[in-house]
């Protein structure tokens, strides 16, 4: 007799469920393992039959798939078996309880539409919708919604080579969400005592495109050797195997495209003692003759610094950097009366903000 | 020793007391920096129908290091709030702070409107005003409250909270203490989260270097690859923390004291705003009896983890002479100390920090991983490896598996990628799990598996299930549900009907382990107690590259917050209005 109630509810039920079963095959592997685990406990529960029939009328078994099912497994102590027809009954519209429900996924619809029902906030109701939004709109600005800045001198140095002592600065700084960010950079050479040599600054847009890499696009503008101004569009982010990647390309005011590639490594020696091998490629698509560079690859660098980081922010650093312009770039530098490459050893500070 | 429970209360206000006095000594102003108030270290104890609190700024010291704090009461941790259930309770909460202030009840059913999540539950507490909370206590146990705005929990805005049976069968305990863990940092908190930010790891100083840690150079090139750090246990550590116990710093000498024989009652708080704790008391087994306030069958091990803002219960039965209770930050960057003696004055021995811990290919979703855990994972491990599918040939941390590494399909299509490092390829369930670097401990931790209810639950089938995803970005410290930061669905909140029986999985696709807390309600842990009697918590550690799975009844209607716990995690959008409707006809 119980049974047949069971069923009967579940029948009655059948139509008012209407839960969607559309995304229940792809769930299934995700949501079976726990219930599965729980497969014996959970077996003796519904063998001991002690769940309404009114939660089990909301499930609509009917679009479940019990080929997979061991029905012998089924208990039912209290059913009379002999006095059923077997022969007209729907399995789809059996109640399940005293199965065991362990290998049964759990539909993964939506929420039913008495959730829908009611206010919209539920504070609203209690202390008014204008005292709620000032506060609604805190909340989001603290979990989510940080916008900060940082600003870094990765490479303050002083170079000493084979003839004056030089200095330079490679600086960047941004502010910004997660996502955009305002993204400054700036750097130079000059000799101490002297005129400075170059100096750059960009102004550029910087947007996250995937969890490591920033499209940064905007302006450079060149104050020394001569004032330029470029389009700059370029990549900068973390690379595989953990460097530090900064590729942009140029187009000046002129027309002439150039790129530049960037890459370091942070390797640390201890917690604090970090050697950085860093390299430096620069590209031409033609001869710039005024700036000394001629197309193809036209120098590269290649530095070792060690750092010690007194703070994170603050890590003073010794080192070695090799510089050698390369093909047409040489032969323009040594036109020039400049020697093609040179050797410095560095003694700098990398600091941020 | 009738009413053993108040004597010990008194004597612990008394031992905390004796220690304030010895520690807070006078200062003149300008060494305080500020002409603020110096808090206090431990806390009183409030009862009655009225209680009154003060949100206030204040300076707190411990020896040469001070910083700002937020106190309520001028004490650091706040009050213990101890009520006793039937009561109701009205706790008028005063704000002296220049900006929004707000008191949550953790793990307390009340209704929506007090359960202080300005935003969500109520306005905010704005300057100078006084808000009331008023609620009928309908439970017991021990739980705790902190601040819900900004980032002020972590500046000391905290408390235990502990709700007495009506009617009391005479403690099973001679004695109890309360341990309210967590951490001190000089710094402001808002300079925390901008060095996350800014610099990726700036707090860790355990990472691996060509000096430390024992990993072979082409599993760590395997980990430079994916460019995760295999030793980013925790976000913020002892580098800048010192971990605290009821307040006091390990310099400070805690002490507990019990008489030989006694059964003494620990009533165990993660306070902390980012630190998951070992505990352990050596030599002394730790009996649990209660997880997040709600009793569970006796389990006794040796060490527990304790996740941020979970509760243990826990009694233990010491044998006479000293013994250190040690809560060992889980990244071992540090630990919180005290003592429990039945000799006033005498110590044991303080054990050093354990070796750091190192995550393995389990910790990021690449399934079950025997033998893996630890700081040692051998090259036996990568046969394991290869034997898993990875839908090509040669899995060696080669291309094939970086692609399954982060298969955006998983998530919601509106899902922001770039906040998104990692999807797990292959979570499982890992209640059976002790915590990050206690799988290898030789001694009995416990599991989430071991806990089973020792109240039954009524029995329900799950009218549906839900899946939610634990996603973040360690280089950019993005930190989001289902790939989507706070602000993103601030008006789509995830929605549950009216007495609605869900069963939801929580899936961590990230390396780090994340105390997810579902404000309002207690739901129960599917962990293989049977449906009857899987443990009620209101905080859940989804541990690395798994997923865990709960049954909830939404039954207390309102608009609630679900977040993860780690205060910084919430405060970088890891978190989610759940809205229960609609309310019972002639209900709230």
């Amino acid at each position: 007799m119980r049974a047949l109630l069971l069923a009967t509810a579940a029948l009655v039920a059948a139509p008012v469920a209407a839960q969607d079963h559309s995304a229940h095959a792809g769930h299934s592997a995700s949501t079976q393992d726990p219930v599965a685990g729980n497969e014996a406990e959970s077996h003796a529960h519904g063998a001991s039959a002690n769940q309404p029939a009114a939660e089990h009328a909301v499930v609509d078994h009917s679009a479940m798939d019990h080929s997979t099912m061991d029905h012998s497994k089924m208990d039912q102590p209290a059913t009379d078996r002999s006095a059923m027809d077997h022969s007209t009954m729907d399995h789809s519209a059996m109640d399940h309880s005293e199965m065991d429900h362990g290998a049964v996924p759990v539909p993964s619809s939506g929420p039913p539409p008495r959730a829908l029902e009611g206010p919209r906030h539920a504070a609203d109701v209690i202390f008014g919708a204008a005292a709620m939004a000032p506060s609604r709109e805190q909340l989001a600005l603290e979990n989510g919604g940080f916008r900060g800045g940082s600003f870094m001198f990765d490479r303050l140095e002083t170079r000493v080579g084979q003839g004056e002592d030089l200095y330079l600065w490679d600086a960047q700084g941004w502010y910004g969400g997660d996502i955009d960010k305002l993204w400054i950079k700036s750097e130079g050479e000059g000799a101490f005592g002297g005129a400075v040599e170059s100096a750059e600054v960009q102004a550029l847009w910087s947007h996250a495109i995937d969890p490591w890499f920033d499209l940064q696009a905007g302006v450079r503008y060149d104050l020394e050797p001569r004032s330029r101004a470029h389009a700059v569009i370029g990549v900068q982010g973390l690379a595989p195997y953990m460097f530090e990647v900064d590729a942009a390309a140029f187009l000046s005011d002129r027309g002439d495209l150039t790129a530049r590639i960037e890459a370091e490594y942070d390797q640390r020696i201890t917690q604090r003692l970090i050697l950085q091998p860093r390299a430096e490629i620069v590209l031409a698509a033609q001869d710039v003759r005024p700036a000394g560079v001629g197309a193809g690859l036209s120098s590269i660098e290649a530095g070792l610094r060690l750092r010690y980081e007194i703070a994170r922010e603050f890590a003073p650093y010794i080192g070695v950097d090799y510089e050698a312009k390369l093909g047409r770039t040489a032969d323009f530098a040594r036109a020039d009366g400049e020697r093609p490459d040179r050797v410095f050893f560095l003694l700098g500070v990398r600091a941020w903000f | 020793m009738v009413d053993s429970p108040s004597v010990s209360r008194r004597s612990l206000i008394v031992s905390t007391a004796a220690l304030a006095a010895a520690t807070a000594l006078p200062m003149p102003a300008w060494a305080r920096g500020s002409s603020l108030a110096s808090a206090r270290k431990g806390f009183a104890t409030l009862t009655g129908e009225d209680i009154r609190l003060t949100i206030a700024r204040s300076h707190f010291m411990l020896g040469d290091r001070g910083g700002h704090a937020v106190t309520v009461n001028g004490s650091l941790p706040g009050p213990l709030i101890r009520l006793r259930e039937g009561q109701t309770v009205r706790l008028h909460v005063t704000n002296q702070l220049d900006e929004d202030s707000s008191i949550h009840w953790h793990g307390l059913l009340v209704p929506f409107q007090f359960d202080g999540v300005p935003g969500v539950s109520f306005p905010g507490i704005r300057p100078g005003e006084t808000f009331t909370y008023e609620f009928p206590v309908r439970q017991t146990g021990t739980y705790w409250w902190h601040s819900h705005s900004g980032l002020q929990e972590q500046s000391g805005h905290y408390g235990p909270l502990i709700v007495d049976p009506a009617h009391d069968h005479g403690p099973g305990y001679d004695r109890e203490y309360v341990l309210l863990l967590s951490e001190f940092t000089p710094l402001h908190p808002h300079q925390i989260m901008r060095k996350l930010k800014v610099s990726e790891g700036y707090f860790n100083y355990t990472k691996q270097t060509a000096t430390e840690g024992d990993m072979p150079l082409a599993e760590r090139l395997q980990w430079g690859r994916m460019r995760m750090d295999p030793r980013d246990i925790s976000d913020v550590t002892g580098s800048t923390y010192t971990y605290l116990v009821n307040g006091h710093a390990p310099a400070d000498d805690l002490e507990f004291v019990f008489a030989p024989g006694e059964r003494i009652r620990l009533r165990v708080i993660n306070g902390s705003a980012m630190t998951f704790f070992n505990l352990r008391i050596p030599g002394v087994p730790l009996t649990v009896i209660q997880a997040d306030g709600q009793d569970v069958a006796d389990v006794t091990v040796d060490e527990l983890q304790i996740g941020t803002a979970e509760t243990y219960d826990l009694v233990v039965e010491p044998g006479a002479g000293a013994h250190t209770i040690v809560a060992e930050a889980m990244d071992r960057s540090g630990m919180g100390v005290a003592t429990l003696t039945s000799a006033p004055g005498r110590r044991a021995l303080v054990p050093a920090l354990r070796e750091p811990v190192t995550l393995t290919m389990a910790d990021m979703g690449m399934g079950s991983m025997d033998g893996a855990h630890g700081g040692a994972m051998t090259h036996d491990a990568h046969g394991a490896m290869a034997g898993m599918d990875h839908g090509a040939g040669g899995a060696h941390g080669g291309m094939a598996m970086d692609h399954s590494m982060r298969d955006l399909s998983k998530l919601p299509a509106d899902a922001q990628g770039a906040g998104v490092d990692m999807i797990a390829p292959m979570p499982i369930d890992r209640m059976d799990y002790p915590g990050l670097g206690l799988d290898k401990v030789g001694h009995r931790v416990l599991r989430y598996t071991d806990l089973r209810a020792t109240v039954p639950n009524p029995v329900r089938r799950p009218d549906r299930s839900l899946e939610i995803h634990l996603t973040g970005n360690m280089e950019r410290y993005m930190w989001s549900f289902d790939g989507k930061k706070f602000t993103a669905v601030t008006d789509d909140p995830i929605r549950f009907g009216y007495d609605e029986r869900v069963r939801v999985t929580l899936v961590n696709d990230t390396m780090m382990a994340h105390p997810i807390h579902l404000h309002g309600h207690f739901f129960e842990l599917v962990n293989g107690a049977g449906p009857a009697h899987q443990p009620r918590k209101h905080t859940l550690i989804v541990q690395p590259g798994s997923k865990a799975t709960f049954d909830l009844t939404a039954n207390e209607p309102g608009d609630w917050a679900f977040h993860c716990h780690l205060l910084y995690h919430m405060h970088a959008g890891m978190m989610q209005v759940v809205t229960v409707r609609p309310f019972p006809e002639g209900g709230a």
